[in-house]
């Protein structure tokens, strides 16, 4: 039993109840500027004024104590101690978005009626006032009978108080008092109003300046073109802002290899730590800065509230095939990765459509395709211009995206027509105000993934690398017998065998080689090449880069082929397990990846023919 | 400038000129799904509450932004439909 009391922070969803849990723990939670960042119960330590530890949970937001999406399951379960599993809290800090008081008090009037002890925390009372907005926070403590106190959690603003209170709040041993019963719907709604009304001191109208925001963002014909012109500028910088970086990575890892192979003996160890090691990882981890740009776009864009816009906008097209608008935001999270995106379905009501968002999710270019991407490009792409500010190279990466997002649509078409069929759902989301991004959440967000990434590299692209690199290096051929090391080895060998299955889609041994340890991690692929190449390589030199070897070996066909297979396979161990986990089955996660296969040996194989018959 | 006199309560939100400020005068809850009509509530639709057209989505019938109360909300046409808004007087504004 822990002996620590338990609290809750609850509330209506983008209330700032995460960033008051980082500023109250010092936690690295995500936040975001929309509706449903949270989606799972986190939890952590918070020490109060007279010295007692506290357990803190943040929860995902809910508009009232009946759920209507999984997210909110578990926000209801916990404060009503419905779960099996949780202990119920011993207090409720409810925050609420001050400018959105007459919303957000129907959801706390709700909470204070189940009778645990609550703090009131009036969350983002700096943007109420630039709102216009004046409350009178003791007004609104007397008419709900709670404590109300004002914070601005992102700016720490009115932390000392709110543990001051729960201080007393908890250190009182306030009595649970009996949970009452309420009005409901409408008459409930309108005492949240009344309340509301009498704790604003003065208002103004609305802030001009966002509604002229958003006559661009949403205008009928701008906001459009804005969207594929902020989604074009993402990918383009993904390429453009990375070149510098990346080259400093590279010669280091050139420079790691080099010294390891100066100071080892020649033999299995130098062999290991710089054809294997050294070279494989070197060459996934060569990828960081283009994932950390991807993923600095993707939170402005969700920081900022314009992740809410671009759902609007695309609302229309989503309905075409029995989704919502609701569903773009999992889907374009899922450009950074699945796993987050696959998570963020939570947040969508309808069961059949958070399936078949869950289903098309892996067809998004995530970022452990970038590295893919990137190399077969890089090497076999010429990167000339073919407009102004417009590369090739870029508009071939642009070109595998939108194949992507016309897989997802097709796939939710068809899906929406037979094994997900159902009511098309509706689309209903609150807007929430614009926001600067904080820099700080940003490095938070950046930091986090950078570690998720190089964490990967470390472990199951280090593993799946070195065991490749001992199936490649033995058995050794004989001395001077002029047979290549890799068509010697083990995996020379099994590279043999599936290259019977993949030849028709116009794939070589040595794809056949990397598929398979790239069933772990797309990343691998690459990793896979590497170490390939650095094995075979014979040559005197022995120091090109792989992007030379790469056009020494393989046809354009083939690389379009490879590129084609990469926008639709499943091949990636952590989406199987999450999707396994939230669809509680393995019966979907085994569609998923039956349905994706079958797609990307079929189009890799129309790309590998129609480019031979074009005879590029 | 009067802006509180309603002048007819023929409109649905789907009709509501954009920029011209109401306030609901009724909902058809009958004519929605339960989850739906409990969406709307909790978003902070009901009779009395000040409602104005922000923005209307390009591409046929997409969805409508409005503001509800001090909230931006975007909801889709079908929706906007069961929504019965009487139009403030502007005639002070115009």
């Amino acid at each position: 039993m822990n002996a620590a009391p338990l609290v809750a922070l609850v509330g209506n969803p983008n209330a700032g109840k995460s960033a008051l849990f980082n500023a109250l723990t010092g936690a690295r939670q995500k936040v975001g500027n929309y509706p449903g960042v949270t989606v799972e119960r986190k939890s952590g330590r918070l020490v109060l004024d007279d010295g007692r530890p506290v357990e803190l949970v943040d929860l995902p937001g809910a508009y009232s104590l009946e759920p209507s999406s999984p997210d909110e399951r578990v926000t209801r379960d916990v404060v009503t101690g419905k779960g099996s599993l949780e202990r119920r809290p011993d207090a409720l800090v409810v925050v609420i978005d001050a400018a959105n008081l007459d919303n957000h008090l129907r959801f706390a009037l709700q909470l204070i009626a189940l009778g645990l002890p609550v703090v009131v925390a009036l969350n983002m009372v700096d943007l109420a006032e630039r709102d216009g907005l004046v409350l009178d926070p003791a007004a609104l403590s007397r008419d709900l009978g709670v404590p109300v106190i004002p914070t601005v959690a992102v700016r720490k603003r009115g932390l000392d108080d709110l543990k001051a209170q729960l201080t007393d709040t908890i250190g009182g041993g306030a009595p649970h008092a009996e949970p009452r019963t309420l009005e409901t719907g409408g008459a409930l709604q309108r005492r949240a109003r009344q309340i509301a009304a009498s704790a604003v001191v003065s208002e103004a109208p609305a802030r001009r300046w966002a509604n002229m925001a958003d006559s661009i963002a949403l205008h009928p014909v701008i906001g459009p073109m804005l969207l594929v012109a902020v989604l074009f500028v993402m990918f383009q910088a993904v390429f453009s802002w990375a070149a510098v970086p990346q080259d400093l990575i590279d010669s280091g890892f050139a420079w790691l290899e080099a010294a390891v192979k100066a100071a080892l003996p020649d033999g299995f160890l130098q062999s290991m730590l710089a054809d294997g090691l050294i070279a494989g990882v070197g060459a996934v981890i060569v990828f960081l800065p283009q994932i950390l740009i991807l993923f600095l776009f993707i939170l402005v864009l969700e920081a900022s509230g314009y992740m809410v816009r671009a759902a609007f906008l695309m609302d229309r097209l989503m309905a075409t095939v029995g989704l919502s608008g609701r569903a773009f935001i999992p889907l374009l999270s899922s450009f950074a990765c699945a796993v987050p995106g696959i998570m963020a379905t939570r947040t969508i009501e309808d069961e059949k459509d958070r399936l078949t968002t869950i289903l098309i999710a892996p067809l998004m270019t995530c970022s452990a395709r970038w590295p893919v991407y990137t190399l077969i490009i890089g090497a076999m792409i010429p990167n000339r211009e073919v407009m102004p500010f417009v590369r090739l190279q870029g508009l071939v990466m642009f070109g595998l995206l939108v194949m992507g997002i016309a897989g997802a649509y097709f796939a939710a078409l068809v899906l929406r027509r037979t094994v997900t069929k159902g009511a098309s759902s509706g689309f209903m989301m609150e807007m929430p105000k614009y926001q600067m991004p904080q820099l700080k959440d940003l490095a938070i967000g950046l930091w986090t993934r950078a570690v998720i990434f190089l964490k990967r590299a470390g472990t199951i692209i280090a593993a799946t690398t070195l065991v490749l690199w001992l199936l490649l290096s033995f058995p050794k051929p004989p001395a001077n017998s002029g047979i290549s090391p890799v068509d010697y080895s083990v995996a020379g060998r099994i590279g043999d065998g599936i290259e019977v299955l993949v030849r028709p889609i116009g794939f070589n041994r040595d794809i056949a080689l990397a598929l398979l340890p790239a069933m772990a991690a797309r990343e691998v692929a690459v990793s896979a090449i590497g170490t390939v190449y650095a094995i075979d390589d014979t040559s005197a030199g022995g120091e090109d880069k792989i992007t030379e070897k790469l056009r020494g070996r393989w046809t354009l066909p083939t690389a379009l082929a490879f590129l084609m297979w990469f926008v639709f396979a499943p091949q990636c161990i952590s989406t199987i397990a999450v999707t396994r986990r939230e669809t509680n089955g393995w019966k979907w996660p085994a569609f998923m990846v039956g349905y994706l296969f079958a797609a990307a040996y079929i189009m890799a194989g129309i790309t590998y023919w129609l480019a031979v018959a074009a005879g590029l | 400038m009067d802006l509180s006199t309603p002048i007819r309560a023929a409109l649905t939100l789907e009709k509501l000129p954009r920029r011209q400020r109401g306030t609901v005068a009724s909902i058809d809850w009958n004519r929605l799904a339960e989850a739906e009509a409990r969406r709307l509530r909790e978003l902070g639709f009901d009779e009395g509450v000040g409602i104005e057209v922000l923005h209307r989505a390009s591409l046929g019938r997409g969805p409508i932004a409005c503001r509800i109360g001090r909230m931006t909300v975007a909801l889709r046409r079908a929706v906007a439909d069961t929504i019965h808004v009487a139009p403030l007087s502007v005639a002070a504004i115009a």
